[in-house]
C-alpha cells in the first residue's frame, strides 16, 4: 500500500477517482484530428509497395522499366537497389543466445518468405500514379515449397522456411522450476500424481486490426528528418532506424501524432518505415505511405499463433501437483520487434493463480513462410491464461468437481500475498475470493445454474453453459533488470517531466505515447492532485521525440504504472523545490509549511502562505530566490519499477449453444476485476470492454487463415470477422480495488485485462453448455460450423481433430481427448 | 474530368473531379475535409460515413461525381464554426463512446441517421443500426449508451439540428459511477 501520509492533502475534490470526461475528445468527435494520413507537404511523393503474391520463392529477375515509364513516377527502387542501406530489421529481443535469425531485409533482394513481403517500391506524384504502376513491375519467382504449418515444420525432413538455416526453429526456451529453485522438480510431481490431464490447444493465429491504417510521412531538411508515423512507440523507432538505416538519432525526429489504435500492432519498427526513410533520404523529398486495409491484414504483423501442449497433475481432491507446457510459436518468416519474446512472456503466467508446486515449460519459435507474429493485446499473456484456465476445467471435469471449487482450493489466498510464485514472479496483491463472488453476484449465478439445470433436463436444443476464468496478469512492464535477465535490448523504465509555466499552468511531457488511452486527461488528474492546481490548467505532451525527448513508449499495460509513476514522482520533486522557494519567501522553515490544495501555508501563522502559482511566478522572475537556486520549478524523472503489478479478476460468462445450428450466442458476460487504484472510472471500464470485445471475438470470430499456398484467405473486413456492435452484448463490470504496491499511485494496469481473460471463459462456457454430450474441446473461433462438428462427429470440431506428429518430434498423442492415467500420458516421448 | 457543384458542410463548390474519384478523397483530398477518414477498401468498417442529402452513406461507396447537385454533410459540417456540439457529439463524449476516435465520426454520422430513421431505438435496434461501422476500441457499449442519450436528448428537444444549450452535466466522483459495484 502507498503509504497516505506520503500523499499531500487532498483537495476536497480530489481528482483521482474523478470519473472525467476526456480531454481528447474535442478534437476527435469534430474531425479536427491529425492522423498521419491527413499530412500534405509540399512536393510531397507518394509510395506504394510491390508485394509478393506468393509465400515462398527466389527472387529471378525483376523489370521495372515499364513502372519506370508510368505516367507520374518519379523511380522505383528494388531491394538490390537499397541492400548496402537497408540494414536489417531489428529484433530486440533474442531470447536465448543460440536464438537464430534469419536477418529481415525492408525489402526483399533474392527470396521471398511470404505473400506480402516487399519486393519494390514505386515513388510517384500521386497516390493513384504509384498505385496503378504496381501492376507494371514484372517480378519473376522461382516458386519454393512454402512452409505453413508449425507442427510439420518442426518435423525430421520438413521443407525449410530459410534454405540457409539448419531447421525451422528459431530457438528453444525453457523456464524449468525444479532447476530454477523455484519449484520441485517436475517429471516426479507427475509421476507420483494420481490423475494427468493432458490437452492440446490452438490458439490461433490473429490480427490486431486497429482501425486506423497504418501511415507514414517522411520530410528530409538537409541531413535532418521529421517522421510522422502511425506507431505506438516513436522513441523505440527513433533508436532503432537510427541503428538500421545509418540516420544519426539526433538527425531524426520522430512524431506519433493522433493515432488510431495498436493493440501491439503498431508496436513495431516496420518495412514501410524503413523505406519511406530511405527514400526520402535518397531523394530529398517528403514522401508518404499509407496502407490499404487489405495491405494492413496481410502484412502488418499478426498475434498469437501457438499450439500449445499442456499437462496437468493433481491428487483425487483436486490439488494440483504439476504443470508441463510445451509450446510452438509461429514466428512467421523473420523476427520482428518482439516476436521471440512474447510466448517467453507467457512462461511466467502459465501457472495462474494457482499453487502449483512443480512447473516446467518449453517453447520452440518456428520459422513458417506467414507474415511474422509479434505483440497483439496481452502478448503472451492471453496464449498462457487461455491453456491454465481451459485445463482448470478439464481438470475439474476429470475429477467430477466444479469448476469453481476446483480453482478456490488451489488459488492463492488473499493473506499470501506477496506471492511467489513457481515460476518466479511474486505476485503483489489482491483477493480472489472477494472477486469472484462479487463477479458471482453480478450474473446472477445460481439462476443461471438452475436454469442450467432446467435445459439439461427437459433436452431443450439451446443449451446454457457457464465459464470463468479467474485471471491475473503481469503488468507494468517492466523492471529493467528483469528485463535483462530475460534478454530483452531496453530498459523498462519511463520518463516525465513537469514544467510550471511563468502563468501558473502546467506542462507535463510523457514518455508514454498514448493511441486511444487517455493519458492527457489521466496524466492531468494526477498532477491536479499533486500540485493542486485546476485539471484544466494541465496540458499533456507526448509521442514527439523533439518534445518528450526520452520514452519507452506504450505497450503491456505500462502506461500508467511507470509512465503515470513517473509523472507523479516529476510532479513531487517540483513541490520539493516550490517548498524551498515558498520557505524562502514566507521567512519561514521548510518543516513548518504545509501544502494543501496547492497552497503552502506556514503552520501556526494565519494568511501567511503562497500558491504554487505564484511561485512559478515568482521563479520566472528570479528576483528573490534562495542563494544559488536555478530559477525554475521545472522536474524531471524516470521510474524504473521494482516488480510487475498484478491485476487479477474474475470472469464469468453465460453462454447459450445451439446444438441443433452449432451457434453460440453470449446470454450474460459479467467481470470483476482489480486494477489497483482507478485514476479515472470512465476509462477503466472502456479499455475493459473493448478488451472484452477482443478477447471475446478470439473465442468467436476472428482468425487469420491461409490456403494451402501459403496465401491470406482472410484478407478483408468481409473475411477477417472483427465484431459489430450487433455481434456483442453489453457487459456487467465491477472492481475490487487492492493497491499496487510497487508504484507511488498504486495502479496495476487495465488495458489488457479484458483481452486476457474472457477468451477462456467464453470457451469454457461453451464447453460446461455441451460437456455432458461427449465434447470436451472446440477449437477456436466457435464458428457455428465448428460447434456443430465438435457435437456430432466429436473432438474439437477443428481442421486437425488430433494431433499427428507432437510438438517435440515423438508418436501421436491422444491430447485432444487427452484425460489420462500418468502412465498413458508419461509413456514414450513424453 | 468532370465537372461538379456539391455543397459541402454549407458551403458550395464547383470542381473537376476524375471519374473514378471517390467521395471519400473528394473530400479529404481536395476540399481539406479531414475529419472524415478511411478504414477499410471493401466498404465494411463505416469509418468513411458521411451524409449525402440528409442520408448516411459510407463515402467510399459514393463516386464524387454522384454528389454532384447534392448537399454532403461531414463530421465537421455537424458543428458548425462555433456553434455547440451536436447532441451526439456530446453524448460520445460523456458516455466515453470512444477511445482512439477513428471511428468516432463515422460512428457519429451513422447514429445520427439510426435516430433520423428511428427516434426510439432499443439497445438491440441501436447495435444492428450501426453494424456496418467497427470500433475496435470501446467494445460498443459505450457508444450505444451515448446514442440513448443523445435519442433522449434529441427527443425531447423536438429534432435532431436542434441545438441544446445547457451545460454538460457535472462529473461523477467513483462512488457514483456506474458499475463500479463495490470496493475491497
Ligand atoms: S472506408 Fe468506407 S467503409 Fe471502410
Ligand atoms: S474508438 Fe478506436 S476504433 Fe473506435
Amino acid at each position: 500500500m502507498t503509504a497516505v501520509e506520503d500523499r499531500p492533502a487532498q483537495a476536497p475534490e480530489r481528482e483521482v477517482g474523478k470519473a472525467r470526461r476526456r480531454k481528447e475528445d474535442a478534437r476527435l468527435i469534430t474531425g479536427a484530428t491529425t492522423w498521419t494520413d491527413n499530412m500534405v507537404l509540399p512536393g510531397m511523393l507518394h509510395l506504394a509497395v510491390v508485394r509478393s503474391p506468393v509465400a515462398h520463392a527466389k527472387i529471378t529477375a525483376i523489370d521495372v522499366s515499364a513502372a519506370q515509364e508510368a505516367p507520374g513516377v518519379v523511380t522505383v527502387l528494388t531491394g538490390r537497389d537499397v541492400a548496402d542501406e537497408q540494414g536489417s530489421l531489428p529484433c530486440a529481443w533474442p531470447v536465448t543466445p543460440d536464438m537464430v535469425n534469419p536477418g529481415h531485409p525492408s525489402i526483399a533482394v533474392d527470396e521471398v518468405n511470404h505473400v506480402g513481403e516487399a519486393v519494390a517500391v514505386i515513388v510517384a506524384r500521386s497516390k493513384a500514379a504509384a498505385q496503378d504502376a504496381v501492376e507494371l513491375v514484372d517480378v519473376d519467382y522461382d516458386v519454393l515449397t512454402p512452409v505453413l504449418d508449425m507442427e510439420e515444420a518442426v518435423a525430421e525432413g520438413a521443407a525449410l522456411t530459410h534454405d540457409h538455416l539448419e531447421s525451422n526453429r528459431s530457438f528453444h526456451f525453457v523456464f524449468d522450476g525444479g532447476e530454477a529453485g523455484t519449484g520441485t522438480d517436475t517429471d516426479q510431481a507427475f509421476a507420483d500424481a494420481e490423475v494427468v490431464v493432458s490437452r492440446r490447444f490452438v490458439q490461433q493465429r490473429l490480427i490486431p486490426a486497429f482501425m486506423e491504417p497504418r501511415s507514414v510521412v517522411v520530410q528530409p531538411q538537409g541531413d535532418n528528418y521529421t517522421m510522422w508515423s502511425a506507431t505506438q512507440v516513436p522513441h523505440i523507432l527513433r533508436v532503432m532506424l537510427a541503428m538500421v538505416t545509418g540516420v544519426p538519432e539526433h538527425k531524426l525526429r520522430v512524431v506519433a501524432p493522433d493515432v488510431g489504435g495498436g493493440f501491439g500492432g503498431k508496436l513495431q519498427v516496420t518495412p514501410e518505415e524503413v523505406i519511406s526513410l530511405l527514400v526520402a533520404r535518397r531523394l530529398g523529398k517528403p514522401v508518404k505511405w499509407t496502407e490499404s486495409r487489405s495491405e494492413s491484414l496481410m502484412t502488418a504483423h499478426h498475434g498469437r499463433d501457438q499450439v500449445q501442449y499442456i499437462d496437468i497433475a493433481a491428487d483425487r481432491e483436486g490439488n494440483v501437483k504439476g504443470l508441463r507446457c510445451r509450446i510452438l510459436a509461429d514466428m512467421g518468416a523473420y523476427l520482428r520487434l518482439v516476436s521471440p519474446g512474447v510466448p517467453v512472456l507467457g512462461a511466467f503466467m502459465f501457472n495462474g493463480i494457482y499453487k502449483f508446486p512443480a512447473y516446467r515449460f518449453e517453447c520452440d519459435g518456428v520459422f513458417t513462410n506467414k507474415v511474422p507474429t509479434d505483440a497483439y493485446r496481452g502478448a503472451g499473456r492471453p496464449e498462457a491464461t487461455f491453456a491454465i484456465e481451459r485445463i482448470m476445467d478439464e481438470l475439474a471435469a476429470e475429477l467430477g468437481m466444479d469448476a469453481l471449487e476446483l480453482r478456490r482450493k488451489n488459488w492463492i489466498k488473499a493473506e499470501e500475498f506477496p506471492f511467489t510464485t513457481v515460476a518466479g514472479m511474486t505476485y503483489d496483491s489482491g483477493d480472489y475470493e472477494t472477486a469472484t463472488q462479487q463477479a458471482l453476484d453480478l450474473i446472477g449465478y445460481d439462476e443461471l445454474r438452475a436454469e442450467q439445470q432446467r435445459r439439461r433436463e427437459s433436452g431443450n436444443p439451446v443449451q446454457l453453459g457457464i465459464g470463468f476464468s479467474t485471471f491475473t496478469e503481469m503488468c507494468g512492464l517492466a523492471p529493467s533488470r528483469v528485463l535483462g535477465s530475460l534478454s530483452y535490448g531496453a530498459g523498462g523504465w519511463e520518463h516525465a517531466s513537469i514544467r510550471m509555466l511563468p502563468t501558473g499552468k502546467v506542462e507535463v511531457v510523457t514518455g508514454s505515447t498514448p493511441h486511444g488511452q487517455g493519458h492527457e486527461t489521466a496524466w492531468s488528474q494526477l498532477v491536479a492532485d499533486r500540485l493542486g492546481v485546476p485539471f484544466e490548467d494541465v496540458e499533456v505532451l507526448h509521442g514527439d521525440t523533439s518534445v518528450a525527448p526520452r520514452g519507452m513508449d506504450t505497450y503491456g499495460s505500462r502506461s500508467l504504472v511507470v509512465g503515470g509513476a513517473a509523472v507523479v514522482n516529476a510532479a513531487e520533486k517540483v513541490v520539493a523545490k516550490a517548498r524551498r522557494i515558498a520557505a524562502h519567501l514566507l521567512e519561514a522553515s521548510e518543516e513548518d509549511l504545509q501544502f494543501t490544495d496547492g497552497k503552502f501555508s506556514v503552520r501556526g501563522t494565519p494568511g501567511a502562505e503562497l500558491a504554487i502559482q505564484e511561485i512559478a511566478l515568482a521563479t520566472f522572475a528570479a528576483h528573490n530566490l534562495p542563494d544559488g537556486m536555478e530559477p525554475s520549478i521545472d522536474a524531471d524523472a524516470t521510474f524504473d519499477p521494482e516488480n510487475f503489478s498484478f491485476p487479477h479478476g474474475t470472469h464469468i460468462c453465460a453462454m447459450e449453444v445451439d446444438t441443433d445450428t452449432g451457434a453460440v450466442r453470449i446470454r450474460k458476460y459479467a467481470c470483476v476485476d482489480d486494477v489497483g487504484t482507478i485514476v479515472n472510472p470512465l476509462i477503466v471500464e472502456g479499455q475493459i470492454h473493448g478488451g472484452l470485445a477482443q478477447g471475446i471475438a478470439q473465442a468467436l470470430f476472428e482468425e487469420a487463415v491461409y490456403d494451402a499456398d501459403g496465401n491470406l484467405t482472410t484478407g478483408t473486413f468481409v473475411d477477417y470477422l472483427v465484431p459489430s456492435a450487433a455481434d456483442l452484448p453489453s457487459f456487467d463490470t465491477g472492481n475490487t480495488v487492492h493497491e499496487a504496491p510497487g508504484n507511488p499511485i498504486g495502479a496495476k494496469g487495465v488495458g489488457e485485462a479484458g483481452c486476457i481473460a474472457s477468451t477462456p471463459a467464453v470457451v469454457n462456457a461453451a464447453l460446461d453448455a455441451v460437456r455432458h454430450l461427449g465434447v470436451r474441446d472446440i477449437r477456436m473461433p466457435l464458428t457455428p460450423e465448428r460447434v456443430w462438428r465438435a457435437l456430432h462427429d466429436g473432438g474439437d470440431g477443428g481442421d486437425r481433430a488430433t494431433a499427428g506428429t507432437n510438438a517435440y518430434g515423438g508418436a501421436s498423442t491422444e491430447s485432444t481427448s487427452g484425460v489420462s492415467t500418468p502412465a498413458s500420458s508419461l509413456g514414450g516421448d513424453r | 474530368m468532370t465537372q461538379i457543384n456539391v455543397r459541402v458542410d454549407g458551403v458550395t463548390y464547383t470542381d473537376d473531379v476524375e471519374p473514378r474519384t471517390l467521395l471519400v478523397h473528394y473530400l479529404r483530398e481536395q476540399l481539406g475535409k479531414v475529419g472524415t477518414v478511411v478504414g477499410c477498401d471493401t466498404s465494411n468498417c463505416g469509418s468513411c460515413t458521411v451524409h449525402l442529402d440528409g442520408v448516411a452513406v459510407k463515402s467510399c461507396t459514393v463516386l464524387a461525381v454522384q454528389s454532384d447537385g447534392g448537399e454532403v454533410t461531414t463530421i465537421e459540417g455537424l458543428t458548425p464554426q462555433g456553434g455547440d456540439l451536436h447532441p451526439m457529439q456530446r453524448a460520445f463524449h460523456e458516455m466515453h463512446g470512444l477511445q482512439c476516435g477513428f471511428c468516432t465520426p463515422g460512428m457519429i454520422m451513422a447514429s445520427v441517421d439510426l435516430l433520423n430513421e428511428n427516434p426510439d431505438p432499443s439497445e438491440h435496434e441501436i447495435r444492428e443500426g450501426i453494424e456496418g461501422n467497427l470500433c475496435r476500441c470501446t467494445g460498443y457499449q459505450n457508444i450505444v449508451r451515448a446514442v440513448q442519450q443523445a435519442a433522449g436528448e434529441m427527443r425531447t428537444q423536438g429534432n435532431g439540428s436542434a441545438r441544446p444549450t445547457h451545460a454538460a452535466p457535472a462529473e461523477v466522483d467513483t462512488a457514483a459511477a456506474p458499475h463500479v459495484v463495490g470496493q475491497a
